[in-house]
């Protein structure tokens, strides 16, 4: 009967060695999946053209140079684009993060009276959209066409955030610091600014990586409302030097032969691929404990 | 009964005014930005006329509509949209569920936080960066994918130029970015199973196979059937952004989707109301699709999205 119980514990003990085999093949698998597009672009934009055309590169820069990296920062439409993304990214963010605390505070509370109405107005948008066209056109309306206004007042929240803040104030504020506070004489925009919002710095932090990063990262807004190309955000820059190949060719003009052009243009768009993303990697330490924080509190129901 | 009711009304805005004030610019922006808008989505029933604008152009009833219906287009149309998103839901569904499962099973917790923060990082590259990369390594004879093949004896290919490939390439890439987002919820999921429930497994001589299929796999069962209906609810809202980008005059006829249709023909052609007619029908396909599914979650799961 021992003998019976230790045979099975041993081939237990065998079939769950090979069961992590397996797991530690599959995690390494996606490990090494994720990784090494990363490194192979790092690594290119840091090797010769020559070495990039021809197909030397494989993990680490062959012949290092940074002339890829010389060439984008010379680059002056590269340049406005960084600029502009970053007015985009402040002004933005700051004005979607005022105006999804401003929404949510009140929806938190529950004496708010009209307010579970007010809160379904604002959640129905997540389902329904009058679609493209009608949405340009208020746009165009307003006379924001081809203005920095267009990228930031038609997204100026996300309902999504804003149910995710409510739920944080619904959860973190104890009802009683509403009441002593009442009783205490607090007008309700005092116990909006001196008292909740103090409260709320996880949640501010939360917010303003989650706008930031969108704001960083997208392109159809700018796509469908500007036309002057000194207001482009970086994102739509990159889309015609990346995608639709326009590359500049007046900052590679010195390279002569048809073979090195290519490996030029080949090389700056590895560059920009990274500097473009260099703001992203930045934050993204800080980006991803936070943005798995909004996730969870997204997920308790509020 | 009213008089009271309008009088409570009216004390509590007394006391409370503040907070409507507070919320008075969001409301009026919801309003702006997104209600006038739906108001605006009549222009679908109307012949478009610069002058007298939305509201002031005649009514065109269901013509539009029914253009769209009648066109060759409306079939691609969906079956570009449906195939992309069904192939995305069955390849993509279950992968992030199996990084999940498998990080859970790592002790050695620093390999684990490793593979997490790596596996999650593509989340936050933006799409033109990722569409780029895709079309760098795919490129037809200095793409790493295409040096690979010609090393091995094979033969180059124009991935971005077939349209065969291209499906393939949008979910495989999606895969790419957004696994390791996705597994955090499972991770979480999976955090948070009773304890006792693995000391029962450990004592009843369950090995982690078993322990996985009986302990782990039920306890985000759960998590698992709202997230597989809340995604089948959005599966004629095929995003914009990247199959626009990976979109080429080559491989158009497997991925112009509804989106990029109805910004082709409305702002790119100037045909507002067929355009708004088009984006019409599929928001109202959307909503019926999710307020279902979410109907769905409430009966099976008691857990819905609002």
């Amino acid at each position: 009967m021992v003998k019976h119980i230790n045979l099975k514990k041993k081939n237990q003990s065998i079939a769950d060695k090979v069961f992590m085999f397996f797991v530690y093949v599959f995690l390494w698998g996606s490990f090494v999946a994720v990784l090494y597009p990363l490194i192979y672009v790092l690594s290119s934009s840091l090797s010769s053209p020559q070495a990039v055309t021809s197909g030397q590169v494989w993990l680490w820069p062959v012949n290092p140079t940074l002339d890829g990296y010389i060439r984008v920062f010379q680059n002056k439409q590269v340049m406005v684009g960084y600029r502009n993304s970053f007015i985009y990214v402040i002004a933005g963010t700051t004005i979607n993060v005022a105006i999804t605390l401003m929404t949510a505070y009140p929806l938190s509370r529950s004496e708010f009276k009209g307010g579970s109405f007010l809160a379904k107005i604002f959640t129905f948008t997540m389902l329904f959209s009058g679609g493209l066209i009608p949405s340009y056109m208020i746009v165009k309306d307003l006379g924001m066409i081809d203005t920095m206004w267009a990228l930031i007042l038609p997204s100026a929240m996300q309902v999504y955030f804003m149910i995710i803040a409510r739920t944080f104030f619904k959860t973190t504020i104890p009802q009683e610091l509403y009441e002593a506070s009442g009783l205490d004489g607090c007008s309700e925009f005092k116990i909006f600014l001196l008292i909740a919002l103090p409260l709320s710095k996880p949640i501010i932090a939360v917010l303003t990586l989650m706008y930031a990063i969108g704001h960083w990262n997208s392109y159809f807004s700018a796509l469908i409302y500007l036309k002057s190309q000194a207001l482009f955000p970086l994102q739509l820059v990159l889309r015609g030097i990346l995608i639709q190949n326009n590359v500049d060719l007046s900052s590679i003009a010195d390279v002569k032969t048809a073979m090195e052009l290519e490996g030029m243009r080949d090389l700056l768009k590895y560059s920009l691929i990274v500097v473009a993303s260099l703001p992203i990697i930045i934050v993204y330490p800080f980006a991803q404990k936070y943005f798995i924080k909004g996730m969870m509190i997204g997920a308790v129901k509020g | 009964m009213v008089a009271s009711f309008i009088n409570e009304w009216k004390t509590e805005f007394k006391k409370r005014w503040q907070l409507y004030i507070i919320i008075l610019l969001p409301v009026l922006y919801i309003i702006t930005f997104h209600y006038i808008p739906m108001t605006g989505a009549v222009l679908a029933f109307k012949k478009f006329n610069i002058m007298e604008g939305i509201y002031g152009s005649p009514w065109a009833g269901f013509k539009y509509f029914k253009q769209f219906f009648d066109s060759p287009n409306f079939w691609l149309l969906i079956r570009n949209t449906l195939s992309i998103s069904i192939y995305q839901l069955a390849a993509g569904f279950p992968i992030p569920i199996l990084l999940a499962l498998g990080l859970n099973e790592v002790s050695n917790l620093r390999f684990k936080k490793t593979v997490q923060l790596v596996t999650y990082a593509p989340y936050f590259i933006s799409t033109v960066v990722l569409v780029s990369l895709v079309i760098q390594l795919l490129s037809p004879r200095i793409g790493l994918i295409n040096v690979i093949i010609t090393a091995l004896g094979g033969q180059e290919q124009n991935f971005m130029g077939n349209p065969d490939y291209f499906r393939t390439i949008y979910v495989v890439s999606d895969i790419w970015k957004v696994t390791g987002y996705n597994a955090i919820i499972y991770i979480a999921a999976l955090a948070s199973i009773d304890p006792s429930l693995y000391e029962a497994a450990r004592v009843d001589g369950a090995s982690r196979l078993q322990k996985i299929i009986h302990v782990d796999i039920p306890g985000i069962l759960p998590t698992i059937i709202i997230l597989l209906i809340l995604e089948s609810g959005k599966i004629m809202s095929v995003g914009f952004e990247k199959v626009y980008l990976m979109q080429n005059d080559l491989n158009l006829v497997n991925s112009e989707i509804i989106s990029t249709y109805v910004y082709k023909i409305g702002l790119l052609n100037a045909q507002f109301s067929y355009s708004t007619a088009v984006g019409l029908f599929n928001s109202v396909i959307n909503l019926i699709l999710i307020l279902s599914v979410n109907r769905l979650a409430r009966k099976w799961g008691d857990i819905g999205l609002w």
